[in-house]
């Protein structure tokens, strides 16, 4: 077999080396490359997002290093993530940085309502793709200039499947929930709730007019992870809202 | 459509690999994917050719073998086999369950010329 390149070629090799040497194969290297090769065995038990993975990770070291707090918001369309962060940054900004990064397939419409709140916002339009990667968010935080001791909030693309799979860097995955869209959702789309830290069951407020067992919704919740930590709240009309604020001091502070 | 980033990503990763263990064209590639992953192996053979194309393995053949879902679980620490993320235990009942086994989405190995 030929030493340089693999291919098939054994008798070559084996002439020309007590004459020429390798180095002189290599240069004149006289079998053709263009045919007759033999197939080959590559191993290689590589992940396949392990290009994204990477990326994520050189994110993490740099949230790291800068106590950054970096939240990857999933949730279906609709179900509040922006109201949620609008109703975050009124309550917590004067008390440390915020920034955002806003993920849609279209549109700056979600950018826009986060800076109305005075904070700054960056919005990746993911065309067709459904979700962030790590390697757009990597160029979103420097592009943002996120500032050291910040907490930054990734609002990912409107989807409980897909997200689910790509690390953005983030410290948590959190999945919102809101009441109107069926307590069964944590079994339908199990991946999401497997890969969240926490789950926010959004627009309690509206529990009297929707057919929305929150006991039934956690217990399936925790089928799918046993870990996953729960805070039921409203955002427009604020109930229970301090639970998630104490919850985002608490996980900031040992930044 | 995840499945089509992902696909994506493995001609990337083809890519990498064959300047660094010199090979030029890709005539087979084999998937391993866990029961418990998000993708969906039909997706996955339906994008396959599509992304392929143009690329160093345009035309290879496809395998995906399936990895069984385990878990353990954390009452009775018995070992089960799991067809879902939300199977409870089969011994006690138990929904307190680990994956320990099937998320996993990797390229095993590749025939190359």
């Amino acid at each position: 077999m030929c030493g340089i390149c693999g291919c098939g070629q054994t008798n070559t090799t084996a002439k020309l080396k007590p004459v020429l040497g390798q180095r002189q194969h290599l240069l004149k290297h006289d079998h053709s490359h263009n045919d007759n090769h033999s197939e080959r065995l590559v191993k290689v038990e590589q992940d396949l997002l392990s290009k994204n993975n990477a990326y994520a990770a050189q994110n993490r070291t740099y949230f790291q290093q800068h106590h950054i707090f970096t939240l990857n918001l999933v949730s279906s369309p609709g179900a509040g993530k922006t109201t949620l962060l609008v109703e975050t940054i009124k309550v917590l900004k004067d008390r440390f940085p915020i920034a955002v990064i806003e993920g849609d397939q279209q549109t700056e419409r979600d950018a826009d309502r986060i800076r109305a709140t005075g904070v700054p916002a960056l919005q990746i339009n993911t065309g067709r793709a459904c979700h962030l990667d790590a390697h757009g968010t990597g160029h979103a935080v420097m592009e943002l200039g996120v500032k050291d001791y910040s907490l930054l909030a990734i609002e990912n693309v409107g989807n409980l499947v897909c997200p689910s799979s790509f690390d953005l860097g983030e410290a948590h995955k959190v999945v919102v929930l809101s009441v109107t869209e069926g307590d069964d959702k944590p079994i339908k789309y199990p991946d999401m709730f497997h890969a969240a830290d926490l789950m926010i069951i959004n627009k309690t407020d509206l529990l009297p007019y929707v057919d929305f067992d929150e006991a039934r919704c956690i217990q399936y919740a925790r089928q799918v992870n046993p870990d996953i930590q729960i805070i039921q709240l409203s955002a427009t009309k604020g109930d229970n809202f301090s639970a998630w604020t104490d919850w985002l001091v608490e996980n900031l502070s040992p930044q | 459509m995840h499945e089509l980033s992902l696909l994506e990503n493995v001609r990337g990763i083809l890519e990498d690999h064959a300047l660094k263990q010199n090979f030029r064209r890709v005539t087979k590639v084999t998937l391993e994917i866990g029961k418990l992953s998000c993708v969906e192996p039909e997706a996955l053979r339906f994008g396959f050719d599509v992304v392929m194309k143009d690329s160093l393995a345009e035309n290879a053949e496809l395998i995906i073998a399936e990895l069984a879902g385990l878990g353990v679980c954390r009452q009775c620490q018995q070992q089960i086999e799991m067809e879902t993320l939300y199977d409870p235990c089969g011994y006690c009942g138990s929904s307190l369950v680990t994956v320990i086994q099937g998320s996993e989405m990797r390229i095993k190995d590749l025939i190359v010329i």
